[in-house]
């Protein structure tokens, strides 16, 4: 195709301004992990941007002797596995039953289940039902209230309504029952779909911190976000330095240490599992937004 | 509901049994989550006390809507929601679709992904992290912005951003489209992929330019899509954020340009513990948003666009 001059100024300008765009997006996370790497009290001297000008693994090293940082990595991990996989499941199993033409009560129990998505009852109301289920400060309440989600399961039950038919008539003819055919058929084929909403699911739970902020006031049951929030509202240092003595000991030794570059390795910590996984699952996500918001 | 009380349902439904047992712990558990709170909005019209619970509270009526809308704090709140929700509706909405038009003129598909990838990335990240970048690169003692402003000679002394009321709308605005405009980008660049190529080509057989094809081509055949998330962000309007503007107006000097319905609902509804009253601005907002979206939905099926 030959292209006009005017076609060739404006391609140049978007290859110019998307080049510009991709320095945006990554910027406040390179410089976040550069500060993480670089030493606090350099730091402090401004100026860094693009590269760690007195390298040093201090600021993890640190981080890495709290315990509250330590077992709020390790709620989080915890309730992004257990939280992901029960909800996967149950959302799955809840819209392969809903795919069935034959599933009695099927029509109502659609509008039952779309009615969630216009009306909700709010955060009070919610807040003093898992209030009255003595969920607050439990690890329950960071799991729970979000297994299912209405808008997966209409995801997942559009992809299962259009396997094809044939699939499940050899197993049918086997003898095998609704919950053979749903873990040895139907499951093993929708790998793609379920990578996609356990993608979603997984980074919801990770990435949530308001769930922790107004449930949870145990320190030992905050997940990493939501004391990062209130690291970031206070002095990380002094708490680090009261609870454990070997970080009190490197700070007073060193005098290297700033509440910024601690702040910046834990929020690198917090992020870095996140950003080295949605690269790989981007074919199967866009393909699952697809059929989210254009088939329903 | 002719069908459900018939008696041979009832040997139908024990026949598929298995089948009904995997919808019935969904169905249970959204009976609970969300209609057992959905239920709970009455207490908007009681005066709710804990030990009496929501079947024994007093009904008082109105009085707490009435109360919201002779608050000091009402024309503030109202005036802020609708200002920060309108400015995400002409920055935040649009950046997407230019967005997807610009990487749809690349050539190179591996310059194109590169800059998806890179584009969805904000995306994954939580609001704090979000926030802590914020805080990061606006900082006073040398975040990236101030010290790049003063080395081009464009402010003598660090501006300390996020203090600064005025600031707040502009920082906000920025920040939501930083994070979300790519991921939103992904639904218009496959409306995009999805035109007919035969249009294009004689279009150019005709001498049209690529911006003309853009123009008279490509946002024509898009439309519907960018119409129904239109009506979607219409019903929208009056949340105007919450996650966002709780992380970054940390400072209350900000309030007056941050407080939006939604941070005001938390924080009389859970921080003073009011749960009626805020239960009841709650209500309001919802109610307002229905019939937004409704009406939205009405004007544009009479362009042909319909969400039901």
């Amino acid at each position: 195709m030959r292209l006009s001059l005017g076609d060739k100024i404006m391609q140049r300008t978007i290859y110019i301004l998307m080049t510009l765009l991709a320095v945006i997006m990554l910027y406040p996370f390179w410089n976040s992990l550069v500060i993480s790497f670089n030493q606090g009290s350099d730091t402090a001297l401004g100026g860094v941007t693009l590269w760690p000008r007195v390298f040093t693994l201090e600021n993890y090293y640190i981080v890495f002797q709290d315990n509250r940082l330590l077992n709020s990595f390790w709620i989080t991990i915890l309730r992004t596995i257990s939280g992901t996989a029960l909800s996967v499941f149950f959302t799955a199993l809840l819209a392969y039953g809903m795919s069935k033409k034959t599933l009695l009560f099927r029509k109502y129990y659609m509008v039952f289940f779309m009615i969630t998505m216009f009306f909700s009852g709010g955060l009070i109301p919610t807040y003093l039902l898992i209030r009255s289920l003595g969920m607050l400060d439990t690890f329950w309440v960071l799991i729970i209230p979000g297994i299912i989600s209405v808008y997966n399961m209409i995801v997942i039950r559009t992809f299962f309504s259009n396997l094809p038919d044939g699939l499940e008539e050899s197993a049918k003819i086997d003898g095998c029952g609704n919950y053979g055919i749903f873990f040895k058929i139907v499951i093993p084929v929708s790998g793609p779909v379920l990578a996609t909403i356990a993608l979603f699911t997984a980074v919801g739970y990770w990435n949530d911190w308001f769930t922790g902020a107004i449930y949870i006031t145990k320190d030992g049951l905050l997940p990493i976000q939501t004391l990062l929030r209130q690291i970031m509202n206070s002095n990380i240092m002094t708490e680090i330095g009261s609870s454990n003595a070997i970080a009190l000991d490197h700070m007073n030794r060193n005098r290297t240490i700033t509440t910024k570059s601690l702040t910046m390795a834990t929020m690198m910590i917090a992020t870095i599992p996140i950003i080295l996984t949605y690269p790989f699952l981007q074919k199967y996500f866009v393909k699952g937004v697809l059929i989210g918001s254009l088939k329903e | 509901m002719k069908a459900a009380g018939k008696p041979g349902n009832w040997k139908k439904f024990r026949n598929q049994w298995d089948l009904q047992s995997m919808v019935w712990p969904g169905i249970i558990f959204i009976f609970i989550f969300s209609y057992i709170p959905m239920y709970g909005v009455v207490m908007a019209f009681q005066q709710y006390d804990i030990f009496s619970g929501i079947w024994k509270s007093p009904w008082v009526g109105f009085m707490h809507f009435r109360m919201f809308f002779e608050a000091p704090e009402f024309w503030n709140v109202m005036r802020n929601t609708l200002v920060i929700s309108l400015l995400k509706l002409v920055i935040t909405f649009p950046a997407p679709i230019i967005l997807a038009l610009m990487l749809n003129e690349i050539g190179s598909m591996t310059f194109k992904r590169f800059i998806q990838t890179v584009s969805y990335l904000p995306y994954f990240l939580s609001w704090v992290i979000v926030s802590g970048f914020v805080f990061s690169l606006l900082s006073v003692d040398n975040g990236t912005v101030n010290y790049l402003l003063e080395r081009m000679g464009l402010i003598s002394e660090p501006v300390n951003f996020l203090a600064v009321p005025k600031y707040f709308w502009s920082i906000l605005v920025s920040v939501n489209v930083w994070k979300d405009v790519g991921f939103a980008s992904i639904v218009y660049l496959a409306a995009i992929a999805g035109v007919d190529p035969t249009l294009y080509e004689a279009a150019s057989i005709d001498g049209a330019s690529r911006f003309k094809q853009i123009y008279l081509i490509t946002l024509p055949s898009i439309a519907p899509i960018i119409i129904i998330f239109m009506i979607l962000a219409i019903g929208n309007l009056l949340s105007a954020g919450f996650e966002d503007i709780l992380l970054l107006a940390t400072n209350p000097i900000l309030r007056p340009y941050s407080d939006v319905i939604d941070t005001y609902v938390y924080r009389v509804g859970i921080l003073n513990a009011r749960f009626s009253y805020a239960t009841a601005v709650g209500l309001f907002k919802a109610g307002i948003s229905v019939i937004l979206l409704v009406s939205a939905n009405k004007i544009a099926r009479r362009a042909g666009v319909s969400l039901w």
